[in-house]
């Protein structure tokens, strides 16, 4: 177990309305860490339409998933948040009527008497190909390259081993390029010869086929064969011709993610339709303490908007604020008017 | 009104009605067909509105432009008439089209 970290508020979640709640606590003195499964800020926005733009922000007539996540994290940055990337969240208990407890798959523990639930649509997880049993092959411990691996954390762990890698995009591709050098052999199977891919990456992949070095199958793969739980191969159905046999001791599927609800339907919050039922006063879930904002929560009337999540936030950090500082006064102010939250802001 | 029928890999169908100008994914959507999931709302970015196109109606709903074939990519169970059905338009002449959808979109 690593050191507690104490804060005022948890945030899961650094989508746009997660990032929007840093700002909205850091008017009123509350300093957050965030938590998100992705590498990188923005959830939806940065991860599935980074370039696409968005037409409904108020204010903003046209703005890209990307420049609207720069933007608010622009807006954020005066209030110093924390950023903890590439975790998901697993457990939240209650320590007492004041402390909650959250902990992630990294091993990491936070104590704080606010948790804000931003999770969008939930975690993105790897999307896993429709091949029957693929769950038996299935490998957690990640320094152990044998077996069905949806990343690669440790290269080392695929050193020495027929690899079978399937997909065309930017992971497929890295992973075939990065891993060629140290595999026993590197097959690539993609459904069709187009490759999405950066092109720097399909001629380099190209190039390396071209003298031997990867075999690449067009088609894709129906079965995979072992024994005992130790994958051995893979079948593969071509585009065109006869089924063929791969050998393989590594499988690694690259085939997009895709978001689930996981561990938040573990806390015993009240659920409706795997969404978060809060009250539209201040979007408090019925655990005092706990609040849910954005996609993920549901209410009377709930429009999935990222600006109906803005509005939530900002409802939602005024009460927050009475738990963080009972005995403080909360006085509604304006940032373009009060000299206090002009100085929070860095602005005079 | 342009009639257009969603069916499960069970077999079960879902008459349904669309307006011109929406998507078959929306029209999904619309009418709680749960087998189209639509995770990103229609930007043809996430691939689970995946639905099977019957030959005879190829003609009419056009081939998948390139964005949405490297889309497909990220899509289970593809076929050679797999579509996003975020990117086909309802029009007047798709009426009565029965579109397939796949045992699941992830």
């Amino acid at each position: 177990m690593s050191e507690t970290i104490k804060t005022d508020a948890v945030i899961i979640g650094a989508g746009p309305v997660g990032l929007f709640a840093i700002f909205e606590l850091g008017l009123l003195d509350m300093k957050a860490h965030l938590i998100d499964i992705l590498d990188k800020p923005g959830g939806q926005c940065a991860e599935l339409y980074p370039e696409k733009p968005i037409y409904d922000i108020p204010g903003m007539p046209e703005v890209s998933g990307q420049q609207l996540t720069d933007q608010l994290m622009e807006q954020a940055a005066p209030f110093d948040p924390t950023f903890h990337f590439n975790r998901m969240v697993t457990g939240l208990e209650k320590i007492d009527d004041k402390t909650w407890r959250v902990t992630t798959d990294e091993n990491e523990v936070f104590e704080a008497p606010v948790v804000v639930i931003a999770a969008g649509g939930g975690s993105f997880q790897p999307k896993k190909p429709p091949i029957p049993e693929i769950d038996v092959y299935e490998q957690t411990d990640t320094s152990n390259g044998l077996g069905v691996h949806y990343a690669v954390r440790k290269m080392e762990a695929f050193k020495d081993q027929d690899i079978l890698i399937s997909g065309g995009g930017d992971s497929a591709l890295d992973w075939v390029l990065n891993l060629q050098p140290i595999a026993k052999s590197m097959t690539l199977v993609h459904r069709r010869d187009v490759f999405r891919a950066a092109p720097d990456s399909v001629n380099k992949m190209r190039a390396l086929v071209d003298e031997g070095k990867v075999n690449l199958h067009i088609g894709q793969i129906t079965e995979l064969v072992g024994e005992n739980g130790q994958l051995s191969g893979a079948h593969l159905k071509p585009a065109e011709g006869d089924p063929i046999e791969i050998n393989c001791t590594s499988f690694l599927p690259f085939f997009g993610l895709t978001m689930k609800l996981g561990p938040i339907s573990e806390w015993g919050l009240n659920l409706n339709e795997n969404l978060i039922e809060v009250d539209t006063e201040k979007f408090a879930t019925d655990q005092d303490g706990i609040y849910a904002i954005g996609d993920i929560n549901t209410y009377p009337g709930k429009l999935k908007l990222i600006l109906s999540g803005f509005h939530e936030a900002a409802l939602m950090a005024h009460h927050a604020f009475k738990r963080v500082h009972p005995d403080q006064k909360l006085t509604f102010q304006y940032t373009t008017s009060s000299t206090s939250l002009q100085k929070k802001l860095g602005v005079n | 009104m342009v009639k257009i029928t969603f069916v499960e890999s069970n077999g079960t169908e879902h008459p349904c009605e669309g307006d011109t100008g929406m998507t078959l994914m929306e029209v999904a959507i619309k009418n709680d067909i749960k087998a189209i999931s639509a995770d990103c709302g229609g930007a043809c970015a996430c691939a689970t509105c995946h639905v099977y196109v019957r030959q005879d109606w190829q003609d009419k709903t056009g081939q998948a432009n390139d964005l949405e074939e490297d889309m497909l990519d990220f899509a289970v169970h593809v076929k050679d008439n797999s579509r996003l059905s975020c990117q086909i338009k309802v029009t007047d002449e798709l009426d009565g089209i029965v579109v397939d959808m796949p045992e699941n979109q992830y």
